[in-house]
């Protein structure tokens, strides 16, 4: 099939940009519509800013025609570090941050700072959101943590789950731990292959 | 906040072939031993037109319990599926029950070096119960290369058969200065009974 000009939408394939969505003081931000168009989702998160010193990036998920963001998630957290001067770095499993079937939101970032130059930047991976099997996600995020006492560190956190629930998952909430996303901008992709050819 | 959809950022495809694009889509609706993506057959596309390639792996189910899905490919002219390959294997876990099984470990049982022409590990042992699979995403970088190895990078998320989340990351090269053109994914024993693997190629900028 060919086209002159533009391709209808609906035909268009690849990593499709969905919805962009620029914090300003904003308490959390929410994408909602997820379905089966797409086999994956990306979730971009560019300079996003905490009104609020030492707190987490955290998300949450919601099924098709349930309330409240709170799914089961069970999910592994690491994190790789270095301090300004040098002196500190490791890479480490983080426990606190993980969960067991837990349903609070999960942290992406541990301990934020809200210095002037601070945000948080990453990618966040859900996958089929709309199967009925357990939803599998991944992301790596950066961003600088801000001890009063010491310089400041960078910081590279991996972090893993599924979310245990056979209901599709149709929205999913982006918020830090406490106080406002004073600025930053969050950019949803869809990851779409049009045709699939089955084999068995 | 202001928000906006559908249009206007970054230009992906929309308004000329840039980015991504789709090659393949495969859905297993029926046990297969492998998923198979071979240049010149069935409109798949492996050489030089895509600097690199992705292929995004959604809910491969495993017939047999406790299997790691994992690839390997051949080079233009070779058949067998046994280049040698050197890579890294590390993960990171925890049990569904609380604190438990918790770390981050190299699995130096998943790597190969040493001329190891194996199927390379992509992850640990998924679980084959109704809701278990595992999902990620592989990249082959420039397969169609002549002067160099041919790297890839891989993480992959699982349900481990003993309700553990696994976030596994495989890395390394195929040790070749031939070109590659096929490249198949499986279980490391059994069929995959259910999922879909997706081949995307970054267009040439």
């Amino acid at each position: 099939m060919s086209y002159v000009g533009k391709q209808p939408r609906e035909n268009i394939t690849g990593i499709i940009a969905l919805e962009s969505q620029t914090a300003s003081g904003t308490g959390s931000i929410t994408f909602d519509g997820m379905d089966g168009t797409y086999i994956a989702y990306e979730f971009h998160f560019i300079n996003l800013h905490p009104a609020t010193d030492h707190v987490d990036f955290t998300f949450q998920v919601n099924g098709v025609d349930l309330s409240g963001f709170d799914e089961t998630i069970t999910s592994s957290y690491v994190e790789a570090y270095l301090r300004e001067d040098d002196g500190n770095q490791a890479l480490t499993y983080r426990d606190s941050k993980d969960q067991g079937q837990g349903v609070a939101y999960q942290p992406l970032t541990r301990e934020t700072s809200n210095d002037g130059d601070s945000g948080v930047s990453g990618i966040l991976t859900l996958y089929d959101p709309s199967s009925t099997l357990y939803k599998h996600f991944a992301a790596t995020t950066n961003d600088m943590q801000n001890q009063d006492s010491y310089d400041a560190y960078a910081r590279s956190s991996f972090i893993a789950g599924y979310i245990e629930t056979t209901t599709p998952i149709d929205e999913i909430d982006f918020k830090f731990s406490s106080g406002n996303i004073d600025t930053g901008t969050i950019k949803m992709y869809g990851i779409k292959t049009g045709s699939l050819t089955e084999v068995s | 906040m202001t928000s906006y959809v559908g249009t206007g950022f970054p230009k992906v495809i929309e308004d000329k072939n840039v980015g991504w694009v789709l090659i393949k889509a495969q859905k297993v609706t029926g046990g297969v031993s492998s998923v198979d993506f071979e240049d010149g057959t069935n409109s798949v596309v492996i050489d030089g037109t895509y600097d690199e390639y992705m292929f995004v792996l959604t809910n491969l189910h495993p017939a047999s319990n406790d299997e790691g899905i994992a690839f390997q490919v051949n080079a233009s002219g070779e058949s067998g599926y046994n280049e040698v390959i050197n890579s890294t294997f590390f993960r990171a876990k925890h049990g569904e029950s609380g604190a438990s099984h918790q770390s981050v470990d190299y699995v130096d049982s998943y790597d190969q070096g040493g001329g190891g022409t194996s199927h390379q590990r992509l992850c640990n042992d998924v679980g084959n119960e109704d809701e278990e699979s595992v999902s990620g995403t592989f990249y082959l970088y420039a397969p169609a290369d002549g002067m160099k190895v041919k790297h890839f990078i891989s993480r992959m998320v699982e349900c481990h058969s003993s309700d553990i989340i696994m976030d596994n990351y495989a890395a390394g090269f195929i040790n070749t200065y031939k070109p590659i053109d096929e490249i198949k994914f499986l279980f490391t024993s059994g069929n995959i009974d259910s999922g879909t693997i997706s081949m995307f190629g970054l267009v040439k900028s």
